[in-house]
């Protein structure tokens, strides 16, 4: 499903050049469960930000779904990000002023679907996450767990392939924390493609498949041997 | 994504923000209703004073001694300034033309006008029987200068009614002597009060036949002369007669100046709507003020909501629909404040019409369109660099920030 190659992403920071990623390979098939560990300014994220068509590559090569995603130009990313990425971020990154429902509508309002039919998809992913009851609350009525179930709900909508969490539960407690990762790999049994970025460990672990960063390079894969790209 | 969507995602930032769109729609209202308010006051005062000049009579032609050289209204015009008088027979000359309707010589001064041990000094008009219709004036009692011959200096007098009121009080006053300067007399008529109408006071006057008043003031000159045309189109002709005629009486001079009512108002005309333009233009400028604070507003929105604006992108957004998001903003701030600050023009208006009756207040439709235009334009105008650059930002930083 994923494919990159030779990727380098180089940030100027002043004079210097930053080093964000170095020689990324790497292949993901359909439906893997990935997470990717590593010490803060690692490049977890930028790799996250790269996969998700939010970044650029300075250099290499990413296909997706047999597409090379390169070279596109703004609209033709969005788009795909549109139908085939969902996000879920650390800090929920939810609309303060929109209710619950609303936020869920976002993607399918930009996609331009009538209005009667997300209604009804919201219900459903609302029912789904179990706060059909928090439909019209605004974000800061809602929980911390509620509302990273809102933000798994409102990345999933559009019912993409490829599903990126940049520390879903960092800013959980314990107890909210299993429940959203309880959400996120039930989704991954379905079918999703599922990546996660974490400090945790036992996280981490919990992945069918972990990666190692370590200054902007993948310094290990928990299945180097059969899943490396072929150079 | 669709219009009624966009707008509804708009109305929800505007409304999460209340202070800050309550303030800008407060400022595009203020600039709004100040042009309208300021169009229906210049337009008023355009209307009035071209009643007043209505009022005066109609198809007039003024004559005055004095040749004034120059375009433009110097001190000759209104003074007169000339070595031969405009007499009572250039006055008469002046009827001999089947163009010419009714003639009035005028002549004004100010007497002592003085009835059983009670004096007033009054402004006193000498000129013939025709003024009255000239004027469009009415009679309250009796009966206005009798017709005759110009230079009959009869012993009457008609009176405005704030000197009848001053001098009589509730005595009858037709038939009385009134003394004015040195000569005794008979009260013939009082004018109809009707306000001023430009130039005279027709309240506080006394009317005497124009040989009389010559007498009063030891004069063989007149004021000026007012001619009555038959109908408007013949009045460059008239101007012409008169020129003619007073050539021929003064030995191939024409040292008169022929001013006619047509010109006055559509000068007068002029310099209103130049006025009004001018005031619109100032006005105008609070409307640019209102538009570079919408740019300010949308230009904090955008440093606001940088992480909604890297949300969006995340999910799918693309830079074209982010600027149609936030033009969509400045596009309802706009059209808010406008229709607000047409209420509150349309109110100041009837405020104003309501202080002053006179006035015929009320904003000339283009004005009202022209007030919306701005507002809109200046406000989508300065909107776009905001929303360009909310449309620009890079999603990853963006997201960054909480």
């Amino acid at each position: 499903m994923i494919t990159l190659q030779d990727i380098q992403r180089i940030f100027p920071v002043g004079d210097q050049q930053v080093h964000a990623l170095r020689d990324i390979n790497l292949h993901i098939d359909a439906g893997e469960y990935l997470s990717i560990m590593g010490p803060s300014g690692s490049g977890k994220s930028t790799l996250l930000n790269l996969l998700g068509l939010l970044d650029h590559a300075s250099s290499g090569r990413y296909c997706l779904d047999g597409e090379d995603v390169t070279t596109l130009d703004d609209s033709r990313l969005a788009r795909l990000r549109r139908e085939h990425i969902g996000f879920v971020f650390q800090f929920f990154h939810l609309v303060p002023r929109l209710s619950a429902a609303q936020n869920i509508e976002l993607p399918l309002t930009l996609a331009g679907m009538p209005a009667a039919r997300r209604r009804q998809r919201v219900q459903e992913a609302l029912a789904a996450m179990g706060i059909a009851d928090r439909a019209d609350h605004r974000p800061d009525q809602l929980s911390g767990g509620q509302r990273q179930r809102v933000a798994i709900a409102r990345a999933t909508i559009s019912e993409p392939k490829l599903l990126l969490a940049d520390e879903p539960t960092g800013n959980l407690d314990r107890a909210s924390g299993a429940e959203v990762v309880g959400i996120l790999e039930s989704l991954n049994a379905r079918g999703i493609t599922l990546l996660i970025v974490t400090h945790d460990p036992e996280l981490g672990r919990r992945a069918g498949r972990c990666l190692q960063m370590v200054d902007g390079a993948i310094v290990s894969d928990s299945a180097t041997s059969t899943t490396l790209a072929p150079r | 994504m669709n219009l009624a969507d966009g707008a509804r995602f708009a109305l929800a930032a505007l409304s999460g923000a209340r202070t800050r769109t309550g303030l800008m729609l407060l400022a595009m209202a203020i600039g709004v209703a100040s042009v309208v308010v300021l169009t229906s006051l210049g337009e008023a005062a355009r209307r009035f004073v071209s009643g007043e000049f209505q009022s005066l009579g109609t198809n007039l032609v003024i004559v005055l001694p004095g040749k004034s050289e120059t375009t433009g209204g110097g001190p000759a015009v209104f003074f007169g300034d000339t070595p031969r008088e405009l007499t009572l027979g250039d006055a008469a000359a002046l009827e001999r033309s089947s163009q010419v309707r009714r003639v009035a010589p005028i002549n004004v001064g100010s007497a002592s006008v003085s009835w059983s041990g009670l004096q007033r000094e009054v402004p006193v008009l000498g000129s013939s029987s025709e003024l009255l219709a000239i004027r469009h004036w009415e009679m309250a009692l009796g009966r206005f200068l009798p017709g005759g011959d110009l230079d009959r200096a009869r012993p009457v007098a008609v009176l405005g009614n704030k000197v009848r009121r001053e001098l009589f009080g509730n005595h009858s006053v037709l038939g009385e002597w009134v003394r004015i300067g040195d000569r005794r007399f008979r009260v013939i008529g009082v004018l109809a009060s009707e306000g001023r109408s430009i130039g005279v006071d027709v309240e506080n006057v006394v009317i005497i036949p124009v040989a009389s008043a010559q007498q009063l003031f030891n004069t063989s000159s007149l004021f000026r002369v007012i001619l009555e045309a038959r109908s408007r189109d013949v009045i460059p002709q008239v101007a012409e007669f008169v020129r003619n005629t007073i050539r021929q009486r003064h030995q191939g001079e024409e040292d008169v100046t022929v001013v006619t009512q047509d010109a006055v108002l559509a000068t007068f005309d002029k310099i209103l709507r130049a006025l009004t333009l001018a005031v619109v233009g100032i006005a105008a400028i609070s409307l640019g003020v209102a538009g570079i604070l919408t740019m300010n507003v949308m230009l904090v929105s955008v440093a606001q909501r940088t992480a909604e604006i890297g949300l969006l992108k995340a999910l799918g957004a693309t830079g074209g629909q982010i600027v149609v998001l936030f033009l969509a903003e400045a596009g309802l701030l706009s059209a808010l404040g406008a229709a607000l600050g047409l209420m509150l023009g349309e109110l100041g208006s009837r405020l104003i019409g309501y202080l002053y009756p006179a006035l015929p207040v009320g904003a000339p439709w283009w004005a009202l369109f022209a007030a919306v235009g701005v507002a809109l334009g200046t406000g989508l105008l300065f909107s776009l660099l905001p929303a360009r650059r909310a449309a620009r930002l890079d999603p990853v930083q963006a997201l960054s920030r909480r």
